[in-house]
């Protein structure tokens, strides 16, 4: 009996809607004139995460996302950029993660991260544009405006101790993910805000309060959707925050990660600019009501 | 050692001096965060069910229980009736032990009985059985595209979704691991 691979023939509707949904994201950002911009997937150096692990590839690295790449054309001169690139991930399989994703990210120069918002409301109101969001058990109106809540804001509310016991205690992501998350885009999507400055990554300090960074993450149905920030584009605090997150892998024994020396030495031409990395295979499975990401790639690791 | 890049469903590990096995398991990463690896574990000789949630670092010390070759016989009061190839011993695993496993037993079925302290905790089944289809609502004419499915239940209860030409009394392959439909079996 010749009977087809069920599991892969079974997505083909899903995989439709997928394809469909990156036409239209490329076709929103063509008509905001954003030049779709392809680079190396294979680099030198990525940007040093403490939590995030490269695969290498020989003796370079398989990008874990095109951030550095998109902000030397912006310090070349570029305003307005978008890409939709694979990035992988070492060791990350779970409900909501694949170690080889499909990441879309926009930047833009001369504007910071609230400005991003907007983009996203309105990326969202071109994908849904009956204005719903119908996933698993959620209903999500997508129409502006978003529940904005800073992550103090949403421990006082939603944790059983405050974000201030929490990163003391080393127990930050932990309640995140266990207590917090679950509860952010429920009705609407959730802007989560104001990143301890601790947790800034590649953002800037918000200008007058310095403990906290102009970053946010986007929630709908409590999944995490996209990161954001204004870009830090001050050098020296640059390498200074690279050197520490290097120093952290190093302690927690990590495989050491090459500064990304072209990067810093271009960074003193980028203008003021903010950009987002926002998850395509989690807004599939948003937009297909498909509870595992599993459901929206044609192939996963364990089926190769 | 166990890292928790080992942790899957299934895995046994001593926690607390206890032999524990993983019956559910989730990875997740919250924002640029560290990692975590969210489990459901169950105390194989207590039975009881709770969840703890690891960080990358950590290790575990593996189970190392016994397995024996065995066939299962049938389905009694008493439970789930399994016998040792060699001895001819007989152990019986209850409903809520088994889980879903339950559902993938065929009489006769050789299977590995994973015992702690003589008492079995665990079966592991072949990775694909046959089972045959029980109820399922007739194929709608005209219905050809390909992936297009429906639900089915089959002979020890279990319901899964099936392609939509599978029809009632097809003998499905199954797959232990995941429950999921594979493909039909040829009589």
């Amino acid at each position: 009996m010749n009977e087809v691979n069920w599991a892969l023939a079974r997505k083909k509707q899903i995989l439709e809607k997928r394809a469909r949904i990156i036409q239209d994201i490329r076709a929103f950002f063509v008509a905001k004139d954003f030049l779709e911009i392809e680079t190396p997937h294979r680099i030198p150096a990525n940007a040093p995460e403490p939590h995030i692990d490269a695969v290498a590839s020989d003796s370079w690295f398989l990008q874990t996302s095109p951030e550095l790449a998109m902000k030397r054309l912006l310090a070349a001169g570029y305003e307005k950029l978008f890409q939709i690139c694979r990035v992988w991930r070492e060791g990350e399989r779970g409900r909501n993660h694949l170690p080889e994703f499909t990441m879309l990210e926009w930047y833009r120069s001369g504007i910071d991260y609230r400005a991003l918002m907007a983009e996203c409301v309105e990326l969202l109101a071109r994908l849904v544009p009956e204005g719903k969001i119908s996933w698993q058990e959620h209903s999500i109106d997508i129409t502006p405006v978003w529940e904005e809540l800073s992550v103090r804001q949403a421990f006082a509310r939603h944790a059983s101790i405050s974000l201030d016991e929490a990163l003391a205690s080393d127990r930050f992501e932990e309640i995140l993910s266990s207590e917090i998350e679950p509860n952010l885009g429920q009705h609407k999507p959730t802007l989560l805000v104001e990143y301890p400055a601790s947790l800034a990554a590649l953002a800037r300090i918000k200008p007058g309060a310095p403990r906290v960074a102009e970053r946010f993450e986007l929630y709908i149905a409590g999944l995490e959707l996209a990161n954001a920030f204004s870009e830090l584009i001050n050098p020296v605090e640059q390498r200074t925050r690279f050197e520490k997150d290097e120093e952290t892998r190093r302690t927690a024994g990590k495989l050491p990660c090459p500064l990304p020396e072209p990067f810093l030495a271009e960074l003193p031409a980028m203008p003021e600019a903010a950009g987002i990395a926002l998850g395509i295979d989690r807004l599939v499975m948003l937009l297909t009501d498909s509870p595992d990401i599993a459901d929206v790639v044609a192939f996963t690791p364990e089926i190769l | 050692m166990y890292s928790c890049a080992d942790l899957k469903k299934g895995l046994k590990l001593i926690i607390d001096g206890e032999p524990h096995v993983v019956v559910q398991f989730d990875f997740t990463k919250p924002g640029k965060g560290q990692a975590l690896y969210k489990c459901k574990l169950r105390n194989m000789i207590t039975g009881s069910l709770f969840d703890r949630t690891y960080r990358s670092g950590e290790s575990f010390e593996p189970a190392s229980l016994e397995e024996r070759d065995m066939q299962y016989l049938y389905q009694d009061e008493s439970g789930y009736v399994f016998m040792d190839n060699k001895t001819y011993e007989q152990t019986v695993l209850d409903a809520d032990t088994l889980g879903d496993d339950k559902y993938f037993l065929v009489d006769n079925m050789e299977v590995k009985i994973l015992l702690f302290d003589e008492r079995g905790i665990g079966v592991t089944l072949p990775i694909f059985v046959n089972l045959r289809v029980t109820q399922s609502d007739p194929w709608v004419k005209g219905d050809t595209a390909a992936g297009n499915n429906k639900p089915a239940t089959i002979e020890t209860g279990y319901t899964l979704q099936v392609p939509s030409f599978v029809e009632e009394g097809t003998l499905i392959q199954i797959d232990t691991r995941t429950g999921e439909y594979v493909t039909r079996v040829k009589e």
